[in-house]
């Protein structure tokens, strides 16, 4: 069996902050892995450390049976790409979605920037009216969309997605989480996605990790969580809060 | 429910002038509120924290606010000076914020902002003060009072300071409250504390409140009644038991488009907006 | 052009769905255009630097006189009349003529200096704020230490180790204005570097090099134009007391601050001799704070998205 990415033992360390504390998780190729956890958790860390930004103090990461060492090459980056989750901070406000999309290409020397920037906008549900606008000229989903198609016209196997509709309203999130549904069924991706939402976690992924403090409190199928079949407090608090309010 | 009306808004438009002629961003919301709990729901540019800034007098000076009627116990809100206005603030009428960070002024302690918010309201000696609100901070269940209060804004966690916002808000004792999304920046557990309190405080005190947000399920969950705007109109108004039932298209979108553990549903069903809804 | 030639073209640079990368920069370009035309006095700057370009171009046909030889005999320090419209000065010369000729060394100055002063303040800034670290410690100590010094004073010790004349001058203004430069590039880059979408592109694989050129350089530009452009003010008057020393352009070159100089004696009798030059370094230099001011608004990342 190959894991797409296998962490083991990973620690993060800020100034000596702990932001991780001895993290493995494996996530297999094909699948759609969730993090939950809240603010502080190292959530998102975690996908910063995969991505070489941030201080891996000890442990290791493997991407596709490969070691990954204190650098990252451009190689990695043709097959792990990220989405962030602030669709107003992540497009640069001084080039227009063609600029944006064309400059992956022209790092990696990839030729046919015509035909790739025009199938990544038509496979994001945008289209060729959209190539020329610059981010002030979009909304927040718009946006979201764009970093999508960035993210996949290197053409990755992995894409990490940093709850990438949190800062969307509930109508938009619809859209954009299905836009992810289809990608990675049409593309046959593998997902590691960071969210606070149980809700979103079960909808979009097969299994998860529930942390805290830099910690894993447990890893669950998404059935197991919609059966209530969980071990932790921590996690049985989470799910409860994910109700809503319920008046004592 | 007219000897005990609140709060009533009969065709409140907020205008914003912008490079390219005047934006309405409240187009004629109408609502009257009594001691209840009343949520106004919608997505980003529906107006609905425009709606609760009028209300408070927030509005940037820019826009222009008017109204057939907007009026508080009988005052009429559009019609009263700029300082009348003022001292309703803060006294009768109170405001919380969604980021505690940016409403609590970073250079004062949260106690001494506690104390400065009572006594610009009321005649009461600083040991009188302290002690109030020591025990708004006691009933906001901040743990340990005393040390809190002597703490600044950027010491506290996010939770921690919502919670002394909300003191600071309730300390005058205030016949209305309106919270803009008080705690769309917290966790979800922190969330819930949150809300508890709010909802105890608000329970005792008979007080009357506006809630604001863009969940429309957390809104429906603590809410007795709600208003479903779009693109500055009130579409629907709803009592929350009977949500379930929402005839408008846009109310029964919003409920579904939302992911929901033990509800499978690939893809999720997406709203399809209608220009006439904004119409 | 009809009126409705010029709507449709105004819909067309306005419109939020360009169909080309000519359209979407043309958009651009007019909404600052349009930023920048609201502010009246932004516009006298810019009509001021115009005219001063204007002269410099046009300097033989403007100027009825030589600049450099004078007629001794017949025209030392004659008050302005119809033939000699500012007057002559000390040596018989055409004082108008010689302002027309010292609008070219004007720009002159202006224009090397920034060109040299900018590109190294840009560089400088930005490197150090994207890198950080040892890279920032050093760069920033040096930018420091230029800084520390009062810029005459700097720019007078280069001149004198280098010789005097306009040349040096330029050199040693450059020298000593880039370090603003380099701060506010500097400023502007620990703002940008950690945002997302320089994440993003760092996630492309691109190379440290490639990321401070083609993305954080950009961001950096408005600012640095618009405070160019309110130093040129300060760069004229520098280059005008260097003049004025001695220590800038050398006689007979018809430089604003050495006309000055040479005037200063005969400042209670013949006051045109020094009024006029100052009057033109006052305008200009008014020309281009106005202008500065314009472009802040205009150009000024914070405002809006634009």
């Amino acid at each position: 069996m190959t894991a797409a990415i296998a962490i083991q033992g990973l620690e993060v360390v800020f100034d000596r902050f702990r932001a991780l504390k001895g993290v493995s998780l494996e996530v297999r190729e094909g699948e759609s892995y969730g993090l939950v956890g809240e603010s502080g958790s190292g959530k998102s860390t975690l996908l910063k450390a995969i991505t070489g930004l941030a201080p891996v103090a000890s442990g290791t990461v493997t991407v596709n049976g490969k070691p990954l060492g204190k650098t990252r090459d451009k190689a990695f980056y043709r097959e792990v790409q990220m989405v962030f989750q602030d669709p107003y901070g992540s497009l640069h406000p001084r080039q227009t979605v063609d600029r944006l999309l064309q400059e992956p290409l022209a790092i990696h020397g990839i030729a046919d920037g015509e035909k790739r920037i025009e199938r990544a906008l038509d496979e994001v549900g945008l289209g060729k009216g959209f190539r020329f606008r610059y981010a002030h000229q979009l909304s927040g989903g718009q946006r979201q969309r764009v970093a999508i198609a960035r993210a996949l016209i290197l053409e990755p196997s992995i894409l990490l997605l940093d709850e990438p509709t949190s800062a969307l309203d509930a109508s938009v999130q619809a859209e954009v989480l299905n836009l992810l549904e289809e990608v990675r069924r049409r593309r046959k991706l593998t997902f590691l996605m960071v969210s606070h939402d149980l809700a979103i976690i079960t909808h979009m992924c097969e299994r998860l990790m529930v942390m805290q403090n830099g910690e894993a409190v447990e890893t669950l199928t998404a059935s197991q969580l919609i059966g209530h079949r969980v071990s932790e407090d921590y996690t049985r608090n989470l799910l409860r809060a994910s109700e809503g309010f319920v008046r004592a | 429910m007219s000897g005990d009306t609140l709060l009533e808004v009969d065709d409140l438009r907020v205008t914003f002038p912008t490079r390219t002629g005047l934006v309405q961003a409240v187009r004629g919301v109408s609502f009257s509120l009594g001691r209840e709990r009343l949520g106004i729901v919608g997505e980003s540019g529906s107006g609905k924290s425009q709606t609760g800034r009028a209300i408070m007098g927030l509005t940037p000076p820019q826009a222009e606010v008017s109204a057939k009627k907007l009026a508080f116990g009988g005052i009429d809100l559009l019609s009263i000076s700029p300082r009348q206005r003022r001292s309703l603030r803060g006294n009768r009428i109170a405001m919380i914020l969604q980021d505690p960070k940016y409403s609590l002024d970073p250079v004062m302690t949260i106690g001494r902002q506690i104390i400065e918010t009572l006594r610009t309201h009321e005649k009461v000696s600083k040991a009188e003060a302290r002690e109030r609100a020591l025990a708004m901070l006691q009933a906001v269940q901040i743990r340990d009072p005393a040390r809190v209060f002597d703490l600044y804004p950027h010491e506290v966690s996010g939770g921690m300071g919502q919670r002394a916002m909300i003191a600071m808000m309730l300390v005058t004792g205030p016949e209305l409250m309106i919270a803009d999304e008080p705690t769309s920046a917290l966790d979800v557990t922190v969330q819930l504390d949150v809300l508890k309190i709010l909802d105890k405080l608000v329970a005792e005190r008979g007080m009357g409140l506006i809630f604001i947000s863009h969940d429309l399920r957390l809104v429906s969950s603590f809410c007795d009644r709600v208003v479903v705007m779009y693109a500055g109109k009130v579409v629907e108004q709803i009592k929350a038991s009977e949500l379930r039932d929402a005839q408008h298209p846009y109310t029964r979108g919003l409920l579904n488009c939302m992911p929901r553990i033990g509800f499978e549903r690939h893809p999720l069903p997406v709203l399809d907006r209608k220009p006439e809804w904004a119409a | 052009m009809s009126a409705e030639t010029i709507q449709s073209r105004r819909e067309w640079l306005l419109s939020d769905r360009p169909a080309s990368r000519l359209q979407a920069r043309l958009g651009r370009a007019y909404v600052s255009w349009r930023r920048f035309s609201a502010n009246r006095l932004a516009l006298v700057g810019m009509l001021i630097i115009i005219a001063l370009l204007v002269v410099a171009a046009f300097a033989d046909v403007l100027a009825p006189y030589s600049p450099t030889v004078g007629d001794l005999k017949n025209a030392r320090l004659l008050a302005p009349s119809a033939a000699h419209w500012f007057g002559t000065d000390d040596l018989g010369r055409d004082i108008y003529s010689r302002i027309v000729y010292g609008a070219r060394w004007t720009l002159y100055v202006v224009i090397l200096v920034a060109i040299i002063a900018a590109p190294i303040g840009l560089l400088v800034g930005t490197v150090a704020g994207y890198a950080g670290g040892w890279t920032d410690t050093i760069l920033m100590r040096v930018t420091d230490i230029f800084l520390a010094f009062p810029k005459l004073v700097l720019a007078l010790a280069f001149v004198a180790a280098l010789g005097p004349g306009i040349e040096n001058a330029v050199l040693a203004i450059a020298i000593t204005s880039w370090p603003p430069y380099a701060r506010i590039a500097r400023a502007e880059t620990l703002t940008v570097r950690n945002s997302d979408y320089i994440k993003a592109v760092q996630l492309m694989g691109a190379s440290p090099f490639r990321i401070v050129l083609r993305h954080i350089m950009p961001l950096c530009i408005s600012s640095l134009i618009i405070r160019v452009t309110l130093d040129m003010a300060g760069i004229i008057l520098t280059a005008a007391g260097l003049g004025f020393l001695g220590l800038g352009a050398q006689p007979p070159l018809p430089e604003w601050g050495a006309m000055i100089a040479s005037g200063r004696r005969f400042i209670l009798d013949q006051w045109w001799v020094a009024a006029a030059p100052g009057a033109a370094i006052l305008i200009v230099s008014l020309g281009f704070n106005l202008l500065g001011d314009g472009l802040r608004d205009a150009l000024d990342p914070r405002s809006g998205d634009q």
